[in-house]
């Protein structure tokens, strides 16, 4: 079998706060294959931002693996994890923090060009500016214009062009689209499929927004605070959603169709907090289906049908418990 | 049916330093009562200035009505003097704000702000009255009525937000503005929150305008849509008009063709190239032409005249038969 | 697409990076310098006494304000005294001009300290975080807690009141106030996404610290900075008007209003002479800041 471009082993980051100890990420396992796309699902402060910063080894994890075409980058020291970063690049979800104010265009999509070393002369770096402002759809003449200058559609390009400018394999996009219009949005979106049509680029994307998640990608990883609840392909997860949260989820989102008008299902409760979570499910205080089982500690993922993992005790009971191999 | 709002040929304007902005172009809109108007569109479309321009507090010295009437229960409420207006707001019409953050106060007891608001407009209350009043509004918007001591950094987004409708609601106003309630909401909170508001709407019969850009709160909760784009309506109508009717706006049809549909599979988005022009150089004739696919020549030329089919109205020269269903 | 061939197209994009040649950022942040009005008026005033006083040999002899001259004592002001004579005779404006000179010079030299000290203890704290921050900013905070002039007195007394203990004095005891300004706005930056975009493509500490945080960080330090020549100049003043700072016969404007305040009944303009400059250096550079804070944010519409 072919080995996954990007995989984790029991990632965890645990942050220290006055109340305790705040699990981001617990005890995640995922595999992302080249060229194709992972979906990262949830809720504001379900981790996925702070998993996409551990692949990425922007943060140091407390425990666990990371493994890029098959080497650990964890063991990496300061210069082969500069040599690592050529290959793995992010965009942001806020094109208003993410760019300099005190820089150009050409300048901010030059920089890892620069800093990498992988060109020197001045001209070849101005030309291979103009090339991925050409590949991103950015107008020549915004070249020296600043971020602020344009808008934020435009400064999402800028971003996108910033990611490419080394060839990468691997981009996180976090949340790229949310802070944009849904027309402007739709554009971001196709113009970042033809890239990875082009390119052969691995995507791990993290949104809280589903239709645009089952737009775009292959796979996709559910997460409650810290947890993957539930991974599944994506026309798996979206016709067979197993686990509750899933469920609700989808159940929540008003879609644009008076068929579904008024077909809301709700939920109760909020989201908790993840600090000095109690052990078993993290969705329990809110499933409709809690029961004394969900609060044990030792609950494994199930692959419910091939390549479709829950971690829930509805599909434990039922014998297809095959040990925790993915999620 | 009587109707609560009419705006008519409505012109906003902001005057900063350097540029004259013109962010609402000729706006006619109607709302009936006891209906759910959804006001949407993309960001500098003039959503929000017409909702401001309705509680008269567009911003001081810089924005301006430049033309228009807006008719409330018949009166023009220009007309009002700022002391009249001031009675009118949080009794008769009252907002709810984006952002449930920064729209309370966090120096008072949720209970405290819903109160203020009731005595403010109901001065013979005594205050017995207005605790049982908060306790009542609290109930109706799902928080617990002991909960009213509390400030609102004890509670999580999503309350808040039902907070902040509490004290809109709190004077019985016939008309609720909501600038995009449940934007800064996590979905499975705003499914709440659109469930609550629903059932608000059969109990208390109140009007409201709902600003969103999602077409999918829209389809939940409104009774009819207006689509907006620089400053003017394109197209208006039922619900029914708006997401199942065969001819529409080009840009409606953008509109949806942008936003990736959950119930089937789409390979690729339809989005409309370009962006929405600088509203402070407006061009001639349509102000969508630039950027739609089926401009001809007049388009850029003359400004359409609103088509209506029945209770559909189309701002556009040549409007578009919608593929498929929606 | 990775294999950029050189080719003629490289000259022609340089061309068109000079077509489209970027805007100054001085430039920009002049043009919203001028937007406001206050501002404008304060760097006017400011400039026209720095000139007044850095020239002032040109059109000032400095003896007069030196030298004593007992038979013109106490005269009103005249076409020859602009603003009359004091108690020794010696010319009161030559006075004021030739005191601003050391205001200013302190001044600048205090904060030329105090920021030296303030950049390194508050990025450092910022920088590490954890234990240094909270050994450092505890440290600060003790000093805080002494007042400003207090604290130049005692080092002062301790020292002995030359000119660079003076300053050095004064200049410690801004420290801490600039470093906690120092702090909070690397702070800001470093979480910045920018930052961690620049990191995650591998650059380096010294790129990030120069390239993306300090220009960033810039802002409030440079009203800081224009805030704390504006206090060392009444701190000088106050430490000279208790005898602490310079002392006669040059011209101070401190030491001007503490020999002043006995002829204060008689002889008003003594006082009012060094107190209107003071005023005036102070509320000028106040002015100017106000004006900075507002202009340094590229993010604000021109």
């Amino acid at each position: 079998m072919e080995e996954p471009l990007v995989r984790t082993q029991n990632l965890k980051k645990y942050f220290p706060t006055a109340r305790g100890l705040l699990h981001a990420v617990d005890d995640i396992n995922i595999s992302i294959m080249r060229g194709e796309t992972l979906g990262v699902v949830g809720e504001s402060g379900c981790g996925k931002s702070t998993l996409g910063r551990l692949l990425l080894r922007l943060i140091e994890p407390t425990s666990g693996e990371v493994f890029f075409d098959g080497e650990n980058i964890l063991d990496y020291g300061k210069k082969s994890m500069t040599e690592m970063r050529k290959r793995m690049q992010i965009i942001f979800q806020d094109p208003y923090a993410s760019l300099n104010p005190r820089m150009t265009v050409s300048e901010i999509i030059a920089e890892p060009i620069k800093v990498s070393g992988m060109l020197k002369n001045k001209d070849d770096i101005i030309e291979r500016v103009f090339e991925l402002m050409g590949v991103v759809g950015l107008a020549e003449r915004f070249v020296n214009t600043y971020p602020h200058e344009l808008d934020g559609g435009r400064r999402q390009r800028i971003g996108i062009a910033r990611a490419l400018a080394l060839n990468p394999d691997f981009i996180v996009c976090d949340e790229p689209v949310s802070a944009l219009d849904v027309s402007i949005q739709a554009q971001i979106l196709n113009l970042m499929m033809d890239l990875q049509d082009e390119r052969n680029l691995t995507y791990m994307f993290i949104t809280h927004n589903l239709s645009v998640v089952k737009h775009i990608s292959d796979n996709i990883a559910v997460m409650y605070l810290g947890k993957c609840v539930e991974y599944a392909p994506t026309e798996e997860l979206f016709s067979n959603p197993c686990h509750p949260y899933t469920k609700a989820l989808l159940e929540a989102i008003p879609i644009p169709n008076l068929k579904y008008r008024r077909q809301l299902k709700v939920i109760k409760g909020e989201v908790t907090s993840p600090v000095n979570p109690k052990p078993g499910c993290r969705f329990e205080p809110r499933c409709p289906h809690a029961k004394p089982a969900c609060q044990s500690p030792d609950l494994a993922a199930v692959e419910v049908s091939p390549n479709h993992f829950v971690t829930c005790t509805l599909y434990s009971e039922r014998g297809l418990e095959r040990g925790g191999v993915a999620v | 049916m009587e109707t609560l709002l009419d705006i008519r040929n409505l012109h906003v304007m902001y005057k900063t330093d350097d540029h004259d902005i013109y962010a609402l172009n000729g706006v006619n809109l109607t709302l009936e009562k006891g209906t759910t108007l959804g006001l949407v569109g993309e960001t500098g479309a003039g959503k929000t200035t017409t909702a401001l321009s309705i509680m008269r507090l567009l911003p001081d010295k810089v924005g301006f009505i430049t033309s228009g009437e807006i008719y409330f229960e018949g009166k023009n409420i220009l007309d009002l003097s700022e002391a009249q207006m001031r009675e009118m707001r949080g009794s008769d019409i009252s907002m709810i704000f984006q952002d449930p953050m920064t729209s309370l106060n966090p120096m008072h007891t949720v209970g405290t702000q819903i109160g203020e608001v009731i005595k403010l407009h109901n001065r013979d209350l005594s205050k017995s009255e207005i605790e049982a009043r908060v306790d009542e509004m609290l109930e109706m918007v799902g928080i617990p009525a002991e909960r009213k001591i509390e400030y609102p950094h004890q509670f999580s987004g999503g309350m808040k937000q039902r907070v902040v409708i509490a004290i809109a609601l709190a004077c019985n106003p016939k008309l609720l503005l909501a600038d995009e309630p449940t934007t800064a909401l996590d979905v499975t909170i705003q499914a709440q929150v659109l469930t609550m508001m629903n059932e608000l709407k059969d109990n208390l019969n109140t009007s409201m305008i709902l600003i969103t850009h999602d077409l999918g709160v829209v389809a939940q909760i409104c009774d009819s849509v207006a689509i907006m784009y620089a400053g003017e309506i394109v197209e208006k109508g039922t619900v029914q008009d708006i997401f199942e009717g065969e001819v529409h706006h080009p840009y409606t049809i953008g509109l949806f063709g942008s936003v990736p549909d959950l119930t089937k599979k789409t390979d690729r988005l339809n989005p409309i190239d370009g962006l929405m022009p600088d509203p402070t150089e407006l061009p001639p004739g349509c102000r969508f032409a630039e950027r739609c696919p089926y401009r001809k020549d007049i388009c850029t030329q003359t400004s359409p005249a609103l088509v209506e089919l029945g209770t559909h109205q189309i701002k556009c020269h040549f409007p578009q038969n919608a593929k498929g269903d929606r | 697409m990775s294999n950029i061939v050189r080719s003629a197209s490289s000259g022609e994009a340089a061309a068109k990076m000079h077509k489209f040649r970027k805007k100054s950022q001085a430039k920009a942040v002049w043009m919203r310098f001028r937007k406001n009005r206050m501002s404008r008026l304060g760097l006017v005033l400011f400039l026209v006494m720095l000139v007044a006083v850095l020239g002032a040999d040109l059109y000032l002899d400095k003896e007069m304000s030196i030298k004593q001259n007992i038979p013109e004592r106490f005269q009103k002001p005249s076409p020859k005294h602009l603003l009359g004579t004091d108690e020794f005779g010696r010319d009161v404006f030559a006075r004021v001009i030739y005191g601003g000179r050391i205001s200013m010079f302190v001044g600048v030299a205090t904060v030329c300290v105090s920021l030296t000290l303030g950049s390194i203890i508050g990025s450092v704290a910022a920088y590490y975080g954890g234990a240094v921050d909270n050994i450092l900013m505890r440290t600060m905070d003790v000093f805080m807690a002494i007042p400003n002039t207090l604290m130049a007195i005692s080092l002062v007394a301790a020292f002995g009141s030359s000119m660079p203990n003076l300053i050095l004095a004064m200049g410690i005891s801004q420290t801490p106030r600039m470093s906690r300004i120092v702090r909070s706005s690397v702070l800001s930056v470093t979480s910045q996404e920018y930052v961690e975009a620049a990191r995650a493509c591998g650059a380096r500490d010294a790129r990030i610290i120069f390239r993306h945080i300090l220009p960033n960080a810039m802002g409030p330090i440079l009203v800081q900075v224009t805030q704390t020549v504006a206090r060392s100049v009444i701190t000088i003043s106050s430490l000279s008007f208790i005898g602490l700072g310079i002392s006669e016969p040059t011209p101070e404007w401190g030491s001007m209003l503490s020999a002043a305040k006995t002829q204060l009944r008689y002889y008003p303009h003594l006082a009012i002479a060094p107190g209107v400059a003071i005023v005036l250096v102070v509320m000028s550079l106040t002015l100017v800041g106000d004006g900075l804070r507002d202009a340094l944010d590229p993010r604000l519409k021109n």
